[in-house]
């Protein structure tokens, strides 16, 4: 069983499973799942600044805090008891073309080569490590939800300005994927 | 503000560019936010073991070199869909007998440009917001900067709100 379990999951478990989070914190207490409103329940605990799109009852949401921490609880264990030692397969055409930015070891979920705290002052590790986080901080907010407030809570109830956020997502993405990562990187 | 003029303008402020809100009317004891914790525990095991957090994934999804993200992400919608729908359908009420709401998001143009940055800095740090948690818990400790970083580009946005295009 645990051997199965280390396995990589594939995509027709861990989907529904993501799916089944919508229905469970509705009824657990009428929450809302959404994840980058903890970026916002941060700065109006920590950093108010007299700014009111920051001054709201965060205590309120502290909930979704709590679903966080979990989060990131959830990482350790699957590391700890879970973990497969196997490193991650990815496309041909993907390992060939990070080849050439010198990123070949696929040991950890993020790319050890780029993401190390070594590499964190380099031009590059700022741009993608400290760029990269504001993007999705600054973004994820202006369009008022992420991938899981737009992308599966959003769509779930069929709002249609959560499909036009969803396709921006992907749009940013691709763009950056294709056209930006390679000069970047390059 | 003082306590009564938060209480007054709370909702409106708290649901401003957010989907994801508090919609219970009721006060609980803290201990009652353990369930969300369990939740968000699997919910970051599934993430690990699906490699949803992993860069490379997304990196394969925005090539379109793998339909391991699409299926995810798709099949999620579809059981959210489908449970949503049930909810509706047969006025499910919450484990504390409250009924369970739904508050329309309005269009703005927030949703476009917010979301073409948002997928820039997606495929750039390979993670979302729920990724950056897991992420930190798997280990890669570096990852904590790009949750600072976020944090302060969604101040910056806030303080930055009331001159941005909506």
């Amino acid at each position: 069983m645990i051997e199965w379990l280390k396995q990589p999951w594939p995509w027709y478990i861990a989907g529904p499973l993501v799916g089944l989070t919508v229905p469970v914190l509705l009824i657990f207490g009428n929450k809302h799942f959404g994840i980058s409103a903890n970026l916002r329940h941060a700065c109006a605990t920590c950093f108010p600044s007299d700014i009111k799109f920051f001054k709201y009852d965060y205590r309120k949401e502290f909930w979704n805090l709590f679903f966080v921490v979990g989060a990131f609880g959830g990482g350790i264990i699957a590391m700890w008891l879970l973990a497969d030692p196997n490193p991650i397969v990815v496309h041909p055409a993907l390992v060939n073309e990070l080849a050439g930015y010198g990123i070949n070891d696929y040991s950890s979920m993020v790319p050890r080569q780029l993401y190390n705290w070594d590499y964190l002052l380099s031009a590059k590790g700022l741009m993608m490590m400290v760029g990269g986080g504001f993007l999705v901080g600054f973004g994820s907010r202006y369009a008022g939800g992420c991938t899981s407030g737009h992308s599966i809570m959003g769509l779930s109830t069929l709002q249609w300005p959560s499909l036009v956020a969803t396709v921006c997502f992907m749009i940013g993405g691709f763009l950056m994927a294709n056209l930006f990562l390679p000069v970047i990187l390059g | 503000m003082n306590n009564s003029a938060i209480k007054q303008t709370d909702f409106e402020i708290r649901a401003q560019d957010t989907i994801c809100i508090n919609e219970s009317q009721l006060q609980h004891k803290w201990y009652h936010n353990i369930k969300y914790l369990i939740v968000g525990i699997l919910f970051g095991i599934v993430f690990v073991k699906a490699e949803v957090i992993s860069w490379f994934r997304i990196q394969e999804m925005f090539r379109l070199q793998s339909f391991h993200m699409y299926g995810i992400i798709g099949s999620a919608i579809a059981v959210g869909v489908l449970s949503v729908w049930l909810i509706r359908k047969f006025n499910i009420k919450t484990i504390y007998g409250e009924p369970i709401t739904f508050t329309p998001k309005k269009f703005n143009k927030g949703q476009i440009y917010g979301g073409l940055i948002f997928g820039l800095g997606w495929s750039l740090t390979g993670a979302c917001p729920g990724p950056l948690f897991v992420q930190i818990g798997t280990g890669a400790t570096v990852v904590a900067v790009v949750l600072l970083s976020a944090i302060a580009g969604t101040w910056m946005y806030g303080k930055l709100r009331d001159n941005l295009p909506h």
